[in-house]
């Protein structure tokens, strides 16, 4: 008896010595379950620009790399061509995106595709003669970059498919069916949120990320509350085509109607986002490509619509502001002329601001417009869900080197904290700027103009806003 | 020959079946034979252990203070209370339901994982000198949690790659600790709980750890000296032991205990007994008297508002301990 024991023990000690060997290939991967039933560290629901930013950024962190993390992506795998041919919907990338980018090895890829820097950038009103005008020092650094839509998420997509082995893209799949669990009256049930996906299996996983837009379906079986409310107006997008050569200047007049913005896409090509009331915007869009060239020409060029009273305030403030500060004021730079249209570029969406009173329950999050959506007047809301995947990838790095459960709540309520304290200044102020220039009324337009004018003039402050825009 | 019922007894019959279907390197062991009856329990190396220690309780059951259990077919352990107040041990029975309920009773001991997890983490990985890149910083490191509870704690741990044993004197607590494991098929091959105190643990398993980790514990312990001895025992020469817990000052008493039960209500009135409080000095001076060698004291601060553990340099309420097996070897090397 005594014998055999020990014999055991010997055995014991042999097989505790393998197995310690064998381990670590345990952790590695979950398996596909009896009952088709596949099980997943991660699932990021939504592959658009952000959910795919968001999967590319966690295949980047070493910590992560035992983690099995699963991309859904609705529409089918495409193979993409870069063609001569612009794409209408643009992003304005903030240096903070791009270090983004930069991390997980996607600018080079975009860089050697396509995309336009931009040195300066002019804002000025149909009101008055008031003006703003952003610059690095020398015009020597970008203040962002301007890319297409179709060439960041090919770039990404591109670098996902370098990463394969850490990232499983799961294409022509979406979520059909979410079950989030409750959490506290059922603790022995809060391990999984269940998917079930249009093809018939069902993933389970720890975390959900919902990265499906402004109706996202995760954040409807978060059941997360939403304010939301829609500005009666609408988006003309448009490829247009100017004769200039040095072109790195991003344009917005604000019209009544709504802001009107240019932004530098290729040395003769801009991109147009113009945004006025639904009528409008029709008529618009039923023009002929000669008249819809004209009407953008007018509505950067006219001058109708000056306020005499607060044209005279501001000519004399101006006169004012250059004998404190002389040299302090730019110039005024006049915008190029567009002498063409790219046919079938034109294109028209509806406007709304969409807000998430809150970004993260127990094992969701939430990031992009499935979080926030906003009025496009400064070009910030993808950077916004860009930033929220820098944070968000900080965060789950964190839970993953303190050895917590990825889904924890508290992990999540610091992104959520973090990212509510960055999006709601910004949401309110372009909501807040929507609003001032919508209006034609003389004592606004004449502060409004003031107030431009004093901060074009105030070299520090400018410099903040300039800071505040970057990150 | 270790029958089949012997080896339910010893409780890991249905132990870690998972971690055959999760791995083709593993399956080669399933042709391993336990005596005559074929167990997948082998799988674990942390039922290995067990498996042995059990068997060598059940041989020796007259040397150890054996609860109700023993000889029933059902597969709870022997309880052993040496340390654990009787009164306390029926208060924490009743709590045990809510251990995973992160926003519930123990919500300052989740959020305190924030502080201590990198805390042990990061003195294992210095003490231990290792490199990694890969998520797993402890991998195959042996920790002992004692005092795991739910296994808030222990869980963590072993998601960084350790093997980790959990301890705990309440049956309930360890019972609900396994239920949780089933959750998270990562850690469960890296966990096994036992009802048990580590006296207990000490006696047959001497030297065989490379940490121990009793966080939360000994404000808890009717003998401290008994307690703490046993867990330097358990420990390799060089191993690190872990340990937080409160200050007995004025300040613990009227921060830690008044307002943290009546006005914050944190902490479920009744969890903790002043009078047991243990001083960092008192400690010290326990732990040096084991062959110990303590690296580090540092102060915790909770802050009930946002929820979360601060590093504070003062040590008059919450702080953490690391002290390292000093290994005899060394100081002979020191000595030439």
């Amino acid at each position: 008896m005594a014998v055999n024991v020990m014999k055991h023990c010997v055995k014991c000690t042999r097989v505790w010595n393998q197995l310690a060997r064998c381990q670590p290939v345990l952790s590695r991967c979950y398996q596909t379950n009896n009952n088709g039933e596949q099980v997943a560290d991660i699932v990021i629901s939504g592959g658009g620009m952000v959910g795919a930013a968001m999967a590319c950024s966690l295949g980047h962190e070493s910590v992560l790399q035992n983690k099995k993390i699963i991309l859904l992506e609705a529409a089918p795998q495409k193979q993409f061509k870069l063609t001569e041919k612009l794409s209408n919907r643009t992003c304005t990338l903030s240096p903070a995106s791009i270090q983004l980018f930069e991390r997980c090895g996607v600018w080079p890829v975009i860089e050697s595709m396509r995309c336009q820097q931009v040195l300066r950038m002019q804002v000025w009103e149909s009101c008055s003669n008031s003006l703003i005008s952003f610059n690095q020092d020398e015009m020597s650094d970008e203040l962002a970059y301007v890319a297409e839509n179709d060439v960041i998420l090919e770039s990404i997509n591109r670098r996902l498919n370098e990463i394969k082995d850490r990232i499983e893209v799961m294409y022509s799949t979406k979520a059909e069916n979410i079950q989030i669990p409750g959490g506290l009256d059922e603790p022995d049930s809060n391990a999984w949120v269940n998917i079930l996906l249009n093809n018939g299996q069902t993933l389970k996983t720890k975390l959900l990320v919902g990265s499906d837009g402004m109706n996202s379906t995760v954040r409807k079986a978060a059941n997360l509350h939403t304010v939301s409310f829609d500005y009666n107006q609408k988006a003309i997008v448009a490829v247009l085509n100017i004769s200039e050569t040095d072109n790195n200047v991003a344009w917005q007049r604000f019209l009544p109607t709504g802001p009107i913005a240019m932004l530098p896409m290729s040395d003769t090509a801009m991109s147009l986002i113009w945004t006025t009331s639904p009528e409008h915007a029709d008529h618009l869009r039923s023009l002929s490509s000669e008249s819809l060239v004209d009407a953008v020409n007018d509505a950067f060029w006219h001058d109708r619509d000056i306020n005499q009273v607060a044209d005279n305030f501001t000519n004399n403030f101006q006169k004012l502001l250059n004998n404190i500060l002389p040299g302090e004021s730019s110039l005024r730079q006049l915008p190029p002329t567009i002498t063409g249209l790219q046919e079938g570029s034109v294109a028209s969406f509806p406007l709304g601001l969409t807000h998430a009173s809150n970004y993260v329950r127990h094992r969701v999050a939430l990031i992009g417009d499935a979080a926030h959506r906003m009025h496009p007047l400064a070009g910030q809301g993808v950077n916004l869900g860009f930033g929220d995947v820098a944070k968000l990838t900080e965060i789950i790095t964190k839970a993953a080197s303190d050895g917590s459960d990825l889904g924890t709540l508290s992990y999540l309520k610091e992104y959520e904290t973090s990212r509510q304290r960055k999006v709601l200044p910004v949401m309110a102020t372009i909501d807040g700027l929507q609003r001032l220039y919508h209006t034609d009324f003389t004592p606004v337009v004449l502060l409004r103009s003031l107030g431009l004018q004093a901060t074009n003039a105030l070299g520090p402050l400018k410099n903040k806003i300039i800071e505040k825009a970057s990150d | 020959m270790l029958s089949r019922k012997t080896l339910k007894l010893i409780g890991c019959g249905n132990y870690c079946r998972s971690c055959i279907l999760t791995s083709n390197n593993c399956k080669t062991l399933t042709s391993v034979k336990f005596g005559t009856s074929r167990s997948s329990s082998l799988h674990c190396p942390l039922a290995l252990t067990f498996s042995k220690l059990r068997y060598q309780k059940a041989g020796m059951c007259s040397g150890f203070q054996i609860g109700r259990n023993c000889s029933s077919k059902s597969q709870n352990r022997p309880v052993v209370t040496t340390t654990m107040d009787e009164e306390e041990l029926k208060h924490f029975q009743a709590l045990a339901k809510s251990w995973w309920d992160e926003t519930g009773d123990f919500e300052a001991l989740h959020a305190m994982n924030k502080l201590r997890v990198p805390f042990i983490r990061d003195g294992l990985v210095d003490q231990n000198d290792i490199v990694e890149s890969d998520g797993l910083p402890l991998k195959d490191l042996t920790i002992v949690d004692v005092g795991s509870g739910g296994g808030i704690l222990s869980e963590p741990l072993a998601r960084l790659g350790a093997f980790v044993i959990g301890l705990d004197p309440v049956e309930e607590s360890t019972t609900i600790a396994q239920l949780h494991l089933k959750e998270d098929p990562r850690v469960q091959c890296r966990v096994k709980y036992i009802n048990g105190s580590v006296e207990d643990l000490a006696s047959t398993e001497s030297e065989k750890f490379d940490a121990v980790v009793a966080s939360e514990v000994v404000e808890h312990v009717a003998d401290l000296v008994s307690f703490v001895e046993s867990c330097c025992k358990l420990l390799k020469p060089g191993g690190s032991l872990f340990i937080t817990t409160m200050n007995k000052t004025v300040l613990s008493k009227s921060l830690a205990v008044f307002a943290a039960e009546k006005v914050f209500k944190i902490v479920p009135e009744g969890t903790h007994d002043w009078e047991k409080f243990v001083p960092p000095e008192d400690l010290k001076v326990i732990l040096e008297n084991n062959n110990m060698d303590v690296k580090m004291i540092h102060g915790m601060l909770y802050l009930p508002v946002f929820r979360e553990w601060k590093w504070v340099k003062d040590t008059s309420i919450n702080y953490a301990l690391h002290a390292v097996k000093i290994d005899p070897t060394d100081v002979a090397d020191d000595r030439l």
